[in-house]
């Protein structure tokens, strides 16, 4: 997949926007993985792929300030990762919301914006238009009045989605979105994130189990397992090599002639052969 | 019409008693806050939590009873101090059933202790766990316009962070929000509703303020403010008629006294169940509209 890039990647903006150096993370004394170095610019689009267990969500948390790193550097927009950095959309990784949450979607999309201002501003026509804007954004204009208790899976990832976006973020960090969607719902979500990553110049960090969707909208994976992390181009780090490197056993990496990918050799393997 | 007029007459006799307008006064003012923090109480599925500290507050308004102090002190302190040791709890802790339940057993139970130690009339522990709207004191007058304020301006302050927190905890936190302090305030902001929405209902009956109309006007407006609006509206009336009827009833045969705590629990129920059967029997668009993607 191609598209035109804008001049400002030949002035450097396309490196230096999430940047590690060495990184360790784990919870106390335990370390879940080391020795990370990446560097990802704007409007890059990032798979972050891996066994359960092995610090997906944990490589969130540090980025997002929620737990600071063991040890070695790491910078996001250019300063270490505060909690609460309102440049960062977040989307946590969820089941559901309780069926009975009789609140309508647009409202829960303006707290991603307003949410963590004091007082007493409920009827702000600025705000609500903003979340409306961001809901159209995400094709979730028809959803902005039911109540979230009714959404299906795949509905209820637009409106989480409007709500990282509605206060513009840089950086967006889906922890598996995909998770519940049937293969049609996988393929839209797909496409809309990479639509906004191309449009917007924002940076998407995504973390999912199948690498096999993702593969046409592309640009960097992060692979984590057995405590380390390899990052690169799909076509770097989705080989033979590479994985027998990072898992410390011999892994084959088939392609089928259609590129999608099969890792063999590890009890858990993350390209299903579609 | 002489009906009418018979009536106009009562209504006027009845607001010449200084402990009815009491009543409707104080009234008004808790079931305004429990309306309000209600909704809240629903949308946090803390019920129970609520109910825990009503009945951590009886034994705090026994335990005054027993050394001569106000009761409604007693209720606030210990509803506040159930409300911060489950707020130490941490995260979640509102969903801690098991271990909410055993303490308010417990509590329950202490009260009964502190009540039978009383060598008084038991009417006092009737009060506590039924309610008496008509019997507030002044002081009682007082305390609850100081309350109903402070719970108000509060709930207005952290109104947003309060709602981002309970719709949707793990963003609200990822974006920086003091999820811990924002819990022991809610908590402590349930505490002071309940303590004093335990004058109308009493102790045993305080879902009928804290939970019914906010479950009620949650399925009639989806938008939390709206639906907050209508929730204290629903307790406001309820407690209201029911003051109306409990005054009529001690007036027109049969004579016997009705609680109007009895009157406030039936009127939010038939609403409710009302609000339920309409959705229900209504055709189902109303729920959502057919889906178009």
């Amino acid at each position: 997949m191609t598209h035109p890039r804008s001049a400002s990647e030949t002035e450097g903006e396309t490196s230096g926007l999430i940047v590690a150096r060495d990184l360790a993370a784990g919870y106390g004394e335990k370390t879940v993985w080391q020795r990370a170095s990446f560097d990802f610019g704007r409007g890059e689009f990032v798979a972050v792929i891996g066994p359960n267990g092995a610090g997906k969500t944990t490589l969130f948390r540090v980025l997002l300030g929620l737990q600071p790193a063991l040890s070695g550097s790491v910078s996001i927009l250019g300063s270490p990762p505060t909690r609460g950095n309102p440049r960062i959309g977040y989307v946590p990784q969820r089941h559901s919301i309780d069926s009975e949450t009789n609140v309508e979607c647009v409202e829960l999309v303006r707290l991603g914006l307003s949410g963590r201002r004091l007082g007493f501003n409920p009827f702000s026509k600025r705000e609500r238009d903003a979340a409306l804007a961001s809901l159209e954004a995400v094709g979730a204009s028809d959803l902005a009045h039911l109540p979230l208790g009714v959404l299906s899976g795949g509905e209820l990832q637009r409106v989480f989605l409007a709500e990282a976006l509605v206060s513009d973020p840089g950086i967006l960090l889906l922890d598996e979105p995909l998770s519940n969607l049937d293969l049609k719902r996988e393929t839209d979500l797909l496409h809309l994130v990479n639509g906004i990553v191309r449009s917007r110049g924002v940076t998407a960090l995504l973390i999912a189990h199948n690498i096999n969707p993702l593969l046409p909208h592309l640009d960097k994976v992060v692979y984590i397992a057995n405590g380390k992390i390899a990052t690169g181009k799909p076509s770097e780090v989705l080989t033979s090599e590479c994985l027998s490197a990072l898992y410390g056993v011999q892994v084959e990496v088939l392609r089928d002639p259609h590129g999608n990918v099969a890792i063999i050799g590890v009890e858990e393997h993350h390209g299903d052969m579609a | 019409m002489n009906i009418v007029l018979t009536l106009l007459a009562d209504l006027q006799q009845m607001w010449g008693f200084s402990f009815m307008r009491n009543a409707f006064e104080v009234g008004a003012m808790n079931a305004i806050v429990a309306g309000v923090t209600g909704y809240f109480v629903v949308l946090r599925r803390s019920a129970f939590t609520a109910h825990a500290f009503s009945e951590i507050g009886f034994a705090g308004a026994a335990a005054a009873v027993l050394l001569g102090g106000q009761p409604i002190l007693g209720l606030l302190g210990g509803s506040t101090m159930g409300a911060l040791a489950i707020a130490a709890l941490g995260r979640r802790a509102t969903n801690r059933d098991t271990q909410i339940g055993i303490v308010l057993a417990f509590a329950l139970g202490l009260g009964i202790l502190f009540i039978s130690l009383y060598s008084g009339y038991a009417n006092e522990s009737y009060s506590i766990l039924f309610g008496e709207i008509e019997g507030v004191s002044p002081f009682e007058v007082e305390l609850t316009v100081v309350a109903s304020a402070l719970v108000l301006f509060t709930v207005g302050v952290l109104y947003r962070p309060l709602l981002f927190a309970s719709l949707d905890e793990d963003v609200a936190e990822a974006q920086g929000m003091p999820m811990m302090l924002l819990g022991t305030a809610f908590m402590v902001i349930v505490a002071v509703a309940v303590s004093f929405a335990v004058q109308v209902t009493g102790v045993l009956l305080i879902f009928s303020l804290m939970v019914t109309p906010a479950a009620t006007a949650q399925y009639l407006s989806r938008r939390p403010q709206g639906a907050i609006i209508l929730s204290a509206t629903i307790a406001l009336m309820a407690t209201w008629v029911g003051l109306l009827l409990g005054w009529a009833a001690s007036y027109y045969p049969p004579t016997a006294k009705v609680p109007i705590s009895f009157f406030i629990t039936a009127i939010v129920f038939c609403l409710y169940l009302a609000v339920r059967g309409i959705r229900l029997l209504a055709p189902r668009r109303l729920h959502r509209l057919p889906a178009t993607a």
